[in-house]
């Protein structure tokens, strides 16, 4: 596809006192893309996708989605930074998936589904849940609905939590280590929502150590260490044929 | 642990598993002999026979005790004390949630407001706050909201509007350190998942992290309301005629003070009593689901300390 990204970073850095944790990121993430972020803990990924939903908020550069920047509005060579409910607005349109899946512990699967759409967009209860059990349908769990997060195996729960977040109808989809929590045979079924997601078309940013996900389904893959790129480009050619010496020597452990 | 083995002997006999696992023998062993059971057990019982004998031999006339217990000035005081607790309480909840989420905000000044109401009505003395309720006058002579209501201070301060107003804008102050520490104990993915979602911070709070937070919250506010119960018992002192007042009225025209004093008592223990046990069960429920075994009830550990001391008198 092409036309504007769906994300586009310029030099994005980001400190935690003293911490430098990002240091100049530069990337795009084309519109219907699945976008692999790899490295080593410690390396910012996860930094840079809470900075993509403006979870946390960027010391410098430019980051913008669907051509809006996040958490900003800029007039004329300006800045001025968006009130809390104009960054609610934003995050309508994004969706998160966490690595330990934050399900709402008080309410069943349904209620966890349907209760964005119903407190953010103000829909009607009928048609939240219509579209509710549509989606636990199609992540494998019809006759979970009424069970409660605590009552679903860890595997269950993160796809209660896709779904959540793909009851907001966003135009993006960010992933963080969706499957780090997990079970080794809890893993697959993950994965195969993943999958049926990605050939459905949706922009996802995926930070993972799943690199047999990243080769089959990634249409990119960036590298990082330290804070940043290290090396992108097409997943098979950066994990079969690796670059830089850092690459190699982490892929090395992991694969 | 020699206890443990014998608890079930019945539970050990040969072949009774219904999985067919090989059948063994039960230990048979002389169990630990607790004496000082026996012994503390006698020591208890003397000291309050003890105790029952010199209040049944003082200067009290117990028959007066039992008369007035529900004579109906009483039994409406008792209903005042109900009614000033469940009130006070009721506003106290309100003011510890809103000023709760006032001190966590992200706003300095509300931050600093609740951060001020805290600290002054968690460090006066409620006595010396219902006191100056009951006083106001000397300072506000009218209550003056423009065109909407105007009237003098003495008429709106009724002794029920004094206690209510003492009692619960200082309970309001306890109970807001309480719903923080509520809140400050759900996970912060929870706020992070929401917001994600889009979220806005009230919805948040509301319909997100409120409703987790009650599983810390509820114990100590049942705590709270069995003290506000006795608590209540001060606002006597600013002409609210609760249970304490009532006992004390009859009981300085009819000179038997220590009587209704007794009288009040046997009322307070009643009603705490009453909510003691609601709060057991309240908490026992809010605690489902989080605890893998629950704690025995009060019932179930009298009994299983009547079948240690069976055991122990059987072998001993």
């Amino acid at each position: 596809m092409t036309g504007e990204p769906m994300v586009k970073a310029e030099g994005v850095h980001k400190s935690y006192g003293a911490a430098h944790i990002l240091r100049g990121i530069d990337l795009e993430v084309r519109n219907g893309e699945v976008f692999c972020l790899v490295g080593p803990s410690g390396s910012g990924k996860s930094t840079f996708l809470r900075c993509i939903n403006h979870l946390e908020r960027i010391d410098a550069g430019r980051l913008s989605v669907d051509g809006h920047l996040v958490g900003y509005r800029q007039k004329g060579d300006k800045l001025y930074e968006l009130k809390d409910s104009e960054v609610a607005l934003q995050r309508r349109d994004i969706g998160m998936v966490f690595q330990r899946f934050n399900l709402f512990p008080h309410m069943t699967a349904l209620g966890n589904v349907m209760e964005a759409p119903i407190q953010v967009k103000g829909e009607s209860k009928a048609v939240a849940r219509e579209r509710a059990e549509r989606l636990l349908d199609r992540v494998g769990l019809r006759d979970k609905t009424g069970n409660y997060p605590s009552q679903l195996s860890g595997g269950q729960q993160q796809r209660v939590a896709i779904a959540r977040a793909l009851a907001m109808e966003p135009k993006l989809m960010l992933f963080d280590e969706p499957t780090s929590a997990l079970d080794p045979e809890l893993v697959g079924d993950v994965l195969d929502v993943m999958r049926d997601l990605a050939e459905s078309g949706m922009t996802m940013v995926v930070v993972t150590h799943e690199m047999g996900f990243a080769r089959e389904v990634g249409d990119s893959l960036v590298f990082m260490d330290g804070g940043v790129v290290v090396e992108s480009g097409n997943p098979r050619d950066v994990l079969g044929n690796p670059q830089h010496d850092r690459t190699k020597a982490f892929l090395s452990k992991v694969l | 642990m020699t206890d443990k083995i014998h608890k079930d002997p019945a539970a050990a006999p040969a072949g009774s598993d219904p999985a067919g696992s090989t059948p063994y023998e039960a230990i048979k062993a002389v169990p630990v002999r607790h004496y000082g059971r026996w012994v503390s057990a006698v020591v208890v019982v003397v000291l309050l026979g003890w105790l029952v004998y010199a209040f049944s031999q003082g200067n009290v006339i117990w028959d007066t005790v039992w008369d007035k217990v529900f004579d109906p000035s009483i039994i409406s005081g008792l209903w005042n004390t109900i009614l000033i607790s469940v009130a006070s309480m009721a506003l106290g909840l309100v003011l510890g949630v809103l000023f709760a989420v006032m001190r966590l905000s992200k706003n300095p000044v509300t931050g600093a407001v609740a951060w001020l109401y805290i600290w002054f009505f968690r460090g006066t003395p409620v006595y010396v706050q219902l006191l100056v309720w009951f006083n106001l006058s000397l300072i506000f002579q009218y209550i003056d909201l423009g065109p909407i209501y105007k009237n003098e201070t003495v008429d709106v301060m009724t002794p029920f509007m004094v206690a209510l107003l003492g009692l619960g804008l200082n309970e309001g102050a306890y109970m807001a350190e309480i719903v923080r520490a509520g809140i400050q104990s759900v996970d912060e993915g929870q706020t992070e998942a929401a917001h994600a979602l889009g979220m806005s911070q009230t919805k948040t709070m509301g319909r997100i992290v409120l409703p987790q937070a009650m599983r810390v919250i509820v114990p100590p506010t049942g705590n709270e309301f069995i003290n506000m119960l006795k608590t209540s018992s001060l606002v006597s002192a600013v002409q609210y005629t609760e249970l304490l007042r009532a006992s004390s009225n009859i009981g300085s025209t009819a000179g038997a003070v220590m009587e209704m004093l007794f009288v009040a008592s046997i009322w307070y223990l009643a009603l705490t009593s009453v909510f003691s046990v609601g709060q057991y069960y309240l908490e026992r429920r809010f605690s489902r689901g989080s605890t893998r075994n629950l704690p025995p009830t009060p019932w179930q550990r009298v009994k299983a300390n009547l079948t240690t001391f069976k055991r122990s008198a059987v072998s001993g």
